[in-house]
């Protein structure tokens, strides 16, 4: 929606706009793009590169579903959204889909008129110390001082987690995950908490990032996913699904390098996937090589992990995001 | 009659060599007193303490060679200026021109466009200013945005979502105080009014505004503006910002113009009244005309004042220069140059605002001449 | 000729057309009103929002780091403590903030105007920088790239004997803890009676030099009253208090009291920039005074000293004060950048932590912008007052 519109609709109080309850898809294919929302400064998972393209997993996620709408991933456009505004960009129709590293939690599904797809990204939240204070476990931070970004469940969990084991604690609250780096890196607190992936990534970017050490304890589960608005149901299959496909891709060991010879395989559940076979494409309302283009353009999970959340120093091997079939939960249900 | 008495005098002798030149003046404004003296020390041993390690580190020891940060982290004694020159398009135009740069120019055209027409309003004896006005303040916003956000000369759109870095905080603060003047004009117009009501409604608008913290307007223009519109409006957070800023800048530019229309001597309303003109008359013809003169000074500070705080929305997210800036200096390729690009962010702001403020003060020397009582 | 008088036509008087305007203003405001309201409540209504004062009782899930003045429980502690801690904190670093800047900026600003050149210059230079950058990034500037980097961790704190402790936590030092009641009422007692003592003795004073020229140090007895009488009463009332000395625990020190580093960082931003636009007004003030007046002074055989003091700032504080007090109310407002760097003033803790986590946007902005309201409409209050009390009266 362009500004001189707004403008206009300022004045008028009542021009009609964009549908916020229309059919999104109808919607995204009039305008010819997919509106995200993003984070856009959390590396590994939304953040401009030098040339200003948005990187990312959960950017990913939003090319993946421009490739699978349109057949073309760069259809895909991004709005930077702070902890607050997310829900409000995403009720009121600024963006299509919220895929903004946000925590599934049941007050999130009830009370805000939204609805969590699947997940990309599963995290659970630990603590971060310098290494010279001798800590070895969450149990031992009696009194220290915390750093810790607002707004976010994290806060909550914090303060559960102290009282819960009978210890105080300050907090140090930063609005953005940067100000809170930069206060832990800077001496305003002796412990960071934050999603484990993000204490990965913040320590990478520390001036000594061998003087800290992330501790064993997980407090929290965050299952972190694209959202959708409630109230429509092909919108939410859309983005479910793309996100299913790209699972089911890394399981098949279909990758954007042998996507085209895939497309000629025999094995049935493949070819489903690829569009050869049934008409799932059809079923959710996109064309039949839907999944081929989002695999061919965006790459299969692993290879949207390797190529993002990898070099943060987070191996997918033996965690929690790893397939259902390694040890992980990541387990897409099957296309057919 | 007789040459003899003519008085010749001799030649003055040249002041003491003490009293002249540059010690003379070193006397006369560093060592005038044991004091003043005192003061010329410490003076100096602030600006020894001061000067040379910047300058070490800003410019002689400094790196700005390369497109990557491996030269600077060869050598972390100097600054590192090479990630500005890589991010430069990125830090002045945000994303989209910074991924784009062969659309740069649409920027450029249209920041050379404002300024060709905006400089003939600032010569005395140019003609056609009514003419150049107009086409500043309706035709340019509309060419303006053509450009800048593209889609209707068949250009590329950028999304306001991608504009950021310096033209972003050129276009918040200009796009207020634009929109600011009018609903300024009226309510200064309104706080002097011989209407009660209008009086009130006036002086309560501008006192609300002006007694809030714009980063709260900010907040409730982000997270508010939404829940007073109807469900099918819908506005991007540009333009969210943009109407938190008009409304806030024009309690600010209301001010100033109250202050020109206060100085007015009151002879000029009588004048008019005299004259038989009606209120609307008068106030386009006679007061107006001279009071948004003598305003000008207190506008244009008001306008300083709006273009630093226009670094507020990077807390609302928007890209600005200051955190488009900042979100430079905390990508992977460039983490941990941050001083750098406060500097360098600085540095433009203070660029931008110390030339208008020196603006405005050689403005209000000029206005203030025969005022003088 | 009475007769000849031709009547005005009603929509020609001006008290109608005024009467007219005004109901049509009136109906357009009420008209935009009532449809933001409604257009507020539907859509409140159809996202499921509830909006309400009920979550004010509720206790608070977070912790609140910095509260100097009533203690925060985590786990009792309920939202209306944390909306007053957040104003208390708001008022604290105003207070301090103002003082200091009151101070700088004065310094700055008769520096401004030193015979001294190089002085002079570098006054000028310091506030051009500084007024001329966005407050935010100093602020930033001052709590990341100069306040945590250069001071040490707690335990390398740079300490006073045993008393008081620097380090990047913040400053701790010695809190006093009360031990008899009834002896810090002596000491209060005390104190207001030095100050009612001190009012007195300025009048007299006053009085005095009106009648026979014979000027009274007034300060310095003051000042000493102020420092002697404390102290003869704590030692009289028994010391009704001793001191809690902070001392360093796993982490950090406990006991005593804290002025964290944000709070630092934020007062010395928020004081250096005001201070800018203080001086400026001081300057514009000072020279706003006659150059007759000085030299008036100096042919009445006042130095340079007593004239600045009793000639030129008596008038040119007329000038002064009023762009000085709304610096104060800017620096208020500005106060709300904590946001930035972690201090828990009202815009960080209430309208961004509470806001967050309660969702309550509505009722949390508006209780935000009344505390702002309120100050700003004591600050204009007081404002016109003085400007009525000092006006001019001109001949």
């Amino acid at each position: 929606m362009n500004i001189v519109k707004s403008m206009a609709a300022a004045a008028a109080l009542s021009v009609a706009a964009v549908g916020a309850n229309a059919a999104t898809l109808d919607d995204v294919k009039e305008k010819g793009f997919v509106q995200c929302g993003v984070d856009g400064g959390l590396p590994g998972f939304s953040a401009p590169d030098d040339s200003g393209q948005m990187r990312g997993i959960d950017a990913d996620v939003c090319y993946a579903v421009a490739a699978a709408v349109f057949g073309d991933s760069s259809k895909a456009k991004f709005t930077p959204l702070t902890a607050k505004e997310r829900f409000t960009a995403l009720s009121s129709g600024e963006i299509d889909v919220l895929s903004r590293n946000t925590t599934h939690t049941l007050h999130r599904d009830s009370a805000l008129g939204i609805n969590f797809t699947y997940y990309n990204y599963i995290d659970g939240q630990g603590f971060m110390v310098k290494k010279n204070l001798g800590v070895t476990s969450a149990k031992e931070l009696d009194g220290a001082a915390v750093c810790v970004q607002q707004g976010t469940t994290t806060e909550l969990n914090l303060a559960d987690f102290f009282r819960a084991n009978g210890m105080e604690f300050t907090p140090v609250g930063y609005d953005t995950s940067v100000q809170t780096r930069e206060g832990f890196d800077g001496g305003s607190c002796d412990v960071l908490t934050s999603d484990k992936s993000q204490l990965a990534a913040i320590r990478t970017e520390l001036k000594d990032p061998d003087g800290a050490a992330i501790l064993p304890e997980t407090i929290s589960k965050e299952p972190l996913g694209p959202v959708v608005r409630q109230g429509d149901d092909q919108w939410f299959n859309i983005v479910k699904w793309v996100l299913y496909a790209l699972i089911n891709a890394d399981e098949m060991g279909i990758t954007s390098a042998n996507v085209d010879e895939m497309k000629d395989s025999g094995n049935p559940a493949i070819a489903r996937i690829m569009g050869t076979e049934g008409e799932m494409g059809k079923d959710i309302g996109l064309s039949a090589d839907w999944a081929y283009n989002a695999i061919k353009q965006v790459g299969n999970y692993d290879e949207i992990y390797q190529r993002n959340v990898a070099p943060l120093g987070l191996a997918r091997e033996g965690s929690v995001n790893a397939l259902w079939t390694e040890g992980g939960v990541l387990y897409a249900p099957p296309v057919r | 009659m007789n040459a003899a008495f003519t008085h010749k005098p001799a030649p003055d002798r040249p002041p003491p060599r003490i009293s002249v030149g540059a010690v003379g003046w070193m006397r006369d404004n560093l060592f005038s007193s044991w004091m003043n003296t005192a003061l010329t020390i410490v003076a100096v041993y602030i600006l020894i303490t001061l000067i040379p390690p910047f300058v070490q580190w800003a410019l002689l020891d400094a790196n700005w060679g390369g497109r990557d940060r491996s030269i600077c982290d060869a050598n972390k004694d100097g600054a590192c200026w090479t990630f500005i020159k890589v991010r430069f398009l990125q830090i002045m135009f945000g994303l989209y021109y910074g991924a784009n740069p062969d659309q740069v120019w649409r920027p450029v055209l249209a920041f050379a466009l404002l300024i060709a027409l905006a400089i003939p309003l600032f010569v005395e004896s140019f003609p056609y200013k009514r003419y150049v006005s107009i086409g500043l303040l309706v035709v340019f916003p509309f060419v303006g945005y053509g450009l800048i956000h593209g889609q209707w000369f068949g250009l590329p759109v950028a999304e306001t979502s991608q504009w950021g870095g310096f033209m972003l905080t050129f276009v918040l603060a200009s796009v207020g105080i634009v929109c600011a003047l009018p609903i300024g004009i009226l309510l200064a117009l309104g706080r002097r009014s011989n209407m009660p009501l209008v009086r009130t409604l006036s002086v309560s608008y501008i006192e609300f505004w002006r007694g809030t913290p714009l980063i709260t307007i900010l907040f409730m223009a982000s997270v508010m503006l939404p829940l007073f519109f109807p469900a099918e409006v819908d506005f991007d957070k540009v333009a969210r910002a943009m109407i938190g800023i008009a409304l806030f800048q024009s309690a600010y530019t209301a001010e100033a113009i109250r202050g020109g229309l206060q100085a007015m001597p009151r002879g000029q309303f009588e004048g008019a009244d005299a004259m038989g003109l009606k209120y609307w008359q008068s106030m386009r013809l006679i007061i107006l005309p001279q009071a948004l003169k003598i305003s000008i000074p207190g506008i244009v500070n008001s306008f300083i004042e709006l273009f630093k705080d226009t670094s507020l929305v990077a807390i609302i997210g928007l890209l600005d220069l200051l955190n488009m800036a900042q979100t430079a200096s905390r990508s992977i390729e460039w983490k941990g140059y941050d001083i750098e690009a406060y500097l360098f962010a600085a540095l433009l702001f203070w660029i931008c605002c110390y030339g208008m403020s020196r603006y405005s003060q050689a403005l209000e020397r000029k206005l203030d001449t025969g005022h003088k009582h | 000729m009475a007769e000849h008088h031709t009547k005005i036509p009603w929509h020609r008087n001006p008290k109608v057309r005024s009467i007219f305007f005004q109901v049509a203003l009136l109906a357009a405001t009420v008209w935009v009103a009532a449809t933001i309201l409604g257009n507020t409540v539907e859509n409140l209504e159809e996202r499921g929002i509830r909006t309400g004062l009920g979550f004010m009782g509720g206790a608070a899930p977070f912790n609140v780091g910095f509260s100097p003045f009533i203690e925060y429980k985590l786990g009792e502690s309920t939202y209306t403590d944390v909306f007053i801690i957040g104003v208390l904190n708001t008022m604290l670093v105003s207070v301090l903030g103002i003082v200091a800047a009151t101070v700088l900026g004065f310094f700055i600003g008769v520096l401004r105007l030193s015979p001294n050149w190089l002085m002079a210059k570098i006054a000028s230079a310091y506030i051009e920088i500084f007024r001329n950058v966005p407050l935010l990034l100093q602020i930033m500037f001052w709590n990341f790239a100069v306040f945590l980097p250069i001071l040490p961790a707690p335990r390398q704190s740079w300490g006073l004997g045993a008393t008081a402790f620097l380090n990047n936590r913040g400053l701790y030092l010695p809190s006093p803890i009360v031990e008899s009641a009834a002896g810090v009422w002596l000491m209060v007692a005390a104190i207001a009676a030095t100050i009612v003592g001190i009012i007195i003795l300025r009048r007299w004073a006053h009085r005095r030099q009106n009648r026979t020229g014979q000027p009274f140090p007034v300060l310095r007895v003051a000042l000493a009253a102020v420092v002697v009488v404390p102290v003869l009463a704590y030692f009289a009332g028994g010391q009704p208090f001793t001191l809690d000395f902070p001392f360093l625990d796993t982490f950090n020190f406990e006991g005593g009291m804290r002025i964290p580093t944000p709070l630092f960082a934020l007062w010395f931003a928020l004081t250096t920039y005001t201070a800018s636009f203080i001086a400026e007004a001081v300057r514009g003030g000072i020279l706003s005074v006659s150059h007759g007046q000085t030299e008036a002074a100096y042919a009445l055989g006042l130095n340079r000293k007593r004239t600045l003091d009793l000639v030129i700032i008596p008038q040119a504080m007329r000038v002064i004060i009023p762009p000085t007090i709304s610096q104060y109310l800017n620096l208020t407002k500005n106060s709300s950048l904590a946001v930035a760097i972690a201090y828990e003033e009202l815009v960080n803790l209430w309208a961004g932590i509470a806001l967050n986590q309660t969702g309550q946007a509505l009722i949390i902005i508006a209780m935000t912008i009344a505390v702002y309201e309120t100050l700003s409409l004591g600050t204009s209050a007081f404002l016109n007052w003085y400007n009525a009390r000092r006006q001019l009266v001109e001949r």
